[in-house]
């Protein structure tokens, strides 16, 4: 089985085409059909990507599964797993099957949604196995089609400015990054991943336009690359398409988004920024590790004023991301990990978090935070699971929101103590908002009238969760499953871009040179 | 001489073909048989693709020089005939309809293409002002073929003072070129012009035939003519404007810098680079205000044209091909959409607004899906083939020093995505009725969903014109 990886890739596209092709009509049935169809095909994904995950060997540190063929102007279609991306494979193919169980009670054009999801899901995993830079734009960048539609098509009131921000301000900041990348190509003579890898770029200081740029062409090619990640992450302060895109978007819509669409930018910055470009990454690290702690305390203190749940847990999405960039940028071996553990646990808990804020829209149509209270009266196993899934969003000991913070911590206290000083207060101010928000929903009294004949969750609701439930407590309890996988390859990363560094931070010295 | 012959011999056939068919339909049954002179002239040039196009054609060099038949022409003529074919069919009906099924139409679009074919293939200055001026001719007829109404002839009035002006500031750099290289065979001027030492004259000629073929490339700051010919043409018309000729022109002018002035690269670079980023931001900025699709794609097809001159300005074999591969991608595009944009109308009459197609996806959802495909590769998102277009006349760019021009070339087409989402906005995401018909003849059907398969098709190899772009681009640098 040497095609295992684009048999994952594209069996949800093929699925999609069928749907396209052969299922007509409008009706009850036709959308029932739809829907088992698309369930059918992301559940086979994922049994079928279990295959990747027992057939991984952690300890290679090299790429696995990898399968190649020419394609155009010398480039090669090139797909591959290491044990930086296998888990985001397998994060993907999990969690579609529970969207598309999530979308259930959609009832308008089911059949184009469906069909969305499924083109997704071909892009996302593609993001994640690509081997060839612009094999990996063009599943990275095709990505907003299928999203700029769901939110524009099946989004809320104000779908059509958050689909267009969106839609922009991402492409802004990929187009850099794509000539960044035909630079690559015309430098090193390849686009071949691998081989970047272990291609040098040049670091002497240039000076463009009077300007000194320590690290040359590296720098150069990190700000470019930083540009298109650092948005889809997103970092302060180019985050602001996020909250707008999660509140328009349709639920499943909001759950791929934060649970794997963000992640992205994360895994672009493992697979290219720190790899690729040392030099850089350590000119700019400092720079990057500030922004993070910015965007912790920053986002954390917006979250709480929010009165729209949806922007609430978009703005604790920013803040994740904050120790995410800060334990990648952090570089030592603790801060990697984390910020990989972190991905992979954000991704269970807020897309658990925006399920939850699903089941309640679908019933009352508002995300208001004022126009919920004393839930738990009426709902008590949705409080339970809202509680399990706020308490991880914070960080709680047990959950795996916990492991991924406290590992990011401290890699960052390694790098930067002032840096993990303020990130700390992050986890005072999640706390705070999570708890808030949980208390005005859930506790006290049910006085408000219109809820007064709100039903609890359906046993499907339950049965969504149930999976995300268990990950986030295994994850939390026993982290060496994660960590096993993914701790040769991030070892080798980071000794790979400790090696290209010159000896004693010469670049480090030299960029406080040149600031003086 | 007789060599000489068979080298133009496609170009012959067509022209000889158009006459004896003028002459024919004038003395029997007139308009009457416009049909099937349409399908006889798309039958013809398909025929004559695909002669050339497999390399049976004679290649060579035609009456001393001033006729090159190589495999730039070959690239160029089959992309021109095939596109000028589809837009024939595709059109048809949609002529018909609007009333305008003339017999002339067809035949001025064939001696056009031979115009066409002429000018990819021109090796010298005479030859080259033959060949557009032939072309040129015919279309600013086309233009004006809605007798009735008054932007149509506005419109061919417009086109043809300002092509008439663009011909004399052409043929004024040709005199001076002359002058200074004291022969019009391309072959000739290639050796009196090196980088460096290209004398004041000569130079002052080379910016005048570059302003004379921006204006029939339109690219800015010599565009000015384009959306309102865009405009007052009839659609099927605009539809013709917006493919082969362009692609004609671009060949020209690749002819006339790599193989008059390629010796002196460095010379016309800046101007190319210059008029390629204004042309990429002004037809990015121009379209956003527009409600008018027929302008829209006006202001899209300067912007497309500012890419396909960033591979010229590169100046190499990468570049050129770049071009040629852009070019074709370009083309292939917008037959699909004009093929769309021909058949819009609302209660039997022709409508134009953008905003008309309101909840045209609920409508007519797959003829919306192709449209969606054509708009993001218009806009140059992967994984439809206008990215790869995109693709590479960036690494030629990059691969020819002119990186500015590229990170410039990538922001003027974000703020471009903007006015095709906008399309896909209305057809998709828009909440009032905008009850815009698109009833289609089988060929325009065809044309539509052929484009947009081809985009997304194209992923996998790009039908392999790659390979035949890049022999094209090294015939014509060396």
């Amino acid at each position: 089985m040497n095609n295992l990886l684009s048999i994952i890739t594209f069996l949800p596209l093929v699925a999609a085409l069928i749907l396209a092709l052969f299922l007509r009509g409008d009706d009850p049935a036709a959308q029932r059909n739809a829907k088992w169809l698309a369930l059918a095909a992301t559940t086979a994904t994922f049994l079928i990507s279990l295959g990747v995950l027992f057939g991984f060997d952690p300890s290679n540190t090299g790429f696995q599964f990898v399968e190649e063929a020419d394609w155009l102007m010398g480039m090669s279609y090139k797909m591959g797993v290491d044990g930086i991306s296998v888990l985001f494979v397998m994060l993907t193919t999990f969690l579609m099957p529970l969207t598309i169980a999530a979308c259930w009670n959609v009832t308008t054009r089911v059949k184009e949604y469906m069909i969305a999801f499924l083109v997704l899901e071909t892009l996302m995993l593609g993001v994640f196995m690509a081997l060839d830079l612009v094999l990996f734009y063009l599943f990275f960048e095709a990505g907003l089609i299928p999203m700029f539609l769901i939110i524009g098509i099946w989004g809320g009131k104000e779908r059509i400015y958050a689909a267009f921000k969106f839609f922009l301000y991402t492409f802004l900041g990929s187009v850099l990054m794509l000539v960044a990348m035909v630079y690559m190509y015309f430098e090193a003579g390849t686009t071949d991943i691998p081989t970047l890898l272990n291609h040098a770029f040049d670091s002497n200081t240039l000076r463009i336009l009077g300007i000194t740029v320590v690290g040359g062409a590296q720098t150069m090619l990190f700000i470019a690359f930083f540009a298109s990640f650092a948005v889809k992450m997103p970092m302060w302060p180019v985050h602001t398409w996020l909250p707008d895109a999660h509140v328009q978007a349709p639920t499943a819509g909001s759950v791929v988004l934060a649970a794997i669409l963000l992640k992205m930018g994360g895994y672009g910055f493992l697979r290219f920024s720190l790899p690729m470009f040392p030099v850089g990454a350590d000119v700019m690290g400092t720079f990057v590790l500030w922004l993070s702690a910015i965007a912790i305390v920053y986002t954390s203190l917006v979250a709480l004023v929010q009165e729209d749940m949806k922007k609430l847990i978009a703005y604790s999405s920013v803040a994740h991301m904050g120790y995410v960039t800060a334990g990648i940028f952090a570089a030592n071996q603790q801060g990697v990990d984390g910020a990989i553990f972190q991905m992979i646990s954000h991704g269970f808990i807020s897309g658990a978090l925006f399920l939850c804020v699903g089941v309640i829209y679908d019933r009352m149509h508002t995300r208001e935070i004022d126009a919920y209270g004393g839930l738990v009266n009426r709902m008590p196993a949705y409080a339970l699971i809202f509680m399990f899934f706020t308490m991880a969003n914070v960080g709680l000991p047990g959950t795996s929101g916990f492991v991924g913070e406290f590992l990011t911590l401290v890699g960052m206290f390694q790098a930067n103590t002032w840096v993990a000083a303020v990130a700390t207060t992050g986890v005072i101010f999640s706390a705070a908002y999570a708890l808030w928000l949980y208390r005005r929903v859930v506790m006290g009294d049910l006085i408000k009238e219109s809820l007064k004949a709100i039903t609890d969750m359906t046993s499907r609701e339950k049965w969504i969760f149930a999976p995300l439930v268990a990950m986030t407590l295994i994850l939390g309890v026993y982290p060496s499953l994660v960590t096993d996988i993914i701790g040769p390859s991030v070892e080798n990363l980071l000794n790979q871009y400790h090696a290209a560094l010159p000896a004693d931070g010469t670049a480090t010295e030299v960029a406080q040179a040149a600031a003086h | 001489m007789t060599t000489d012959l068979q080298t133009i011999f496609p170009e012959l056939i067509l022209a000889v073909y158009a006459m004896l068919a003028l002459v024919g339909a004038v003395y029997t049954g007139k308009d009457n048989l416009t049909g099937p002179i349409t399908w006889l002239t798309a039958a013809i040039m398909a025929a004559l693709a695909l002669w050339i196009g497999t390399g049976n054609a004679t290649m060579g060099e035609a009456f001393g020089g001033m006729f090159i038949a190589d495999p730039f022409a070959r690239f160029a003529k089959v992309a021109i005939l095939i596109a000028a074919a589809a837009v024939l069919l595709a059109g048809q009906e949609a002529v018909a309809r609007r009333g305008l099924g003339r017999f002339e139409y067809p035949l001025l679009i064939a001696l056009a293409t031979v115009g066409m074919m002429m000018m990819v293939s021109a090796g010298d200055l005479m030859a080259l002002y033959m060949g557009l001026e032939l072309q040129s001719l015919a279309l600013y007829v086309v233009a004006a073929m809605n007798r009735e109404s008054v932007k149509s002839t506005e419109a061919g009035m417009k086109y043809f003072v300002l092509g008439a002006l663009s011909s004399g500031l052409l043929l004024y750099g040709a005199s001076l070129v002359y002058g200074y290289a004291g022969t019009t065979l391309f072959s000739g001027i290639i050796g009196a012009a090196s980088d460096g030492e290209i004398g004041l004259g000569l130079l002052v000629g080379l910016v005048f035939v570059s302003a004379g073929l921006a204006f029939k490339v339109s690219a800015v700051p010599f565009h000015m003519w384009t959306p309102d010919v865009y405009e007052g043409a009839p659609t099927p018309v605009t539809a013709f404007f917006a493919t082969a000729p362009k692609l004609a022109a671009m060949g020209l002018f690749a002819r006339v810098l790599f193989d008059a002035f390629g010796g002196a690269v460095g010379d016309w670079q800046q101007i190319i680079a210059l008029m390629s980023v204004l042309s990429m931001f002004l037809g990015a900025i121009a379209a956003i205000g527009q409600t008018n699709i027929k302008r829209l794609m006006a202001y899209s097809s300067i912007a497309h044209m500012g890419f396909a001159l960033m591979g010229l300005a590169a100046g190499t074999a990468i570049g050129v091909e770049a071009m040629l591969v852009y070019m074709a991608i370009y083309l292939t595009m917008n037959v699909g959409t004009f093929a769309f944009i021909m058949s819009m109308e609302r209660d039997g009459k022709p409508v134009v607004e953008i905003a008309s197609l309101n909840q045209f996806a609920k409508a007519e959802p797959l003829k919306a899906l192709a449209m969606l495909v054509l708009l993001f590769s218009l806009a140059g998102v992967p994984p439809m083939v206008g990215f790869f277009g995109k693709l590479y006349v960036l690494r030629a760019a990059v691969d020819g020093g002119l990186t500015w021009l590229a990170v410039g070339g990538v922001i003027a087409s974000v703020i471009g995505a903007f006015y095709y989402l906008r399309i896909v906005y209305f057809m998709y995401f828009g909440e009032t009725e905008g009850q815009a018909q698109a009833p289609m003849s089988p060929a325009a059907w065809v044309a539509l969903m052929g484009s947009a398969a081809i985009m997304v098709l194209g992923v996998i190899n790009l039908f392999g014109i790659d390979t035949a772009a890049a022999a094209a681009a090294q015939a014509l640098v060396n």
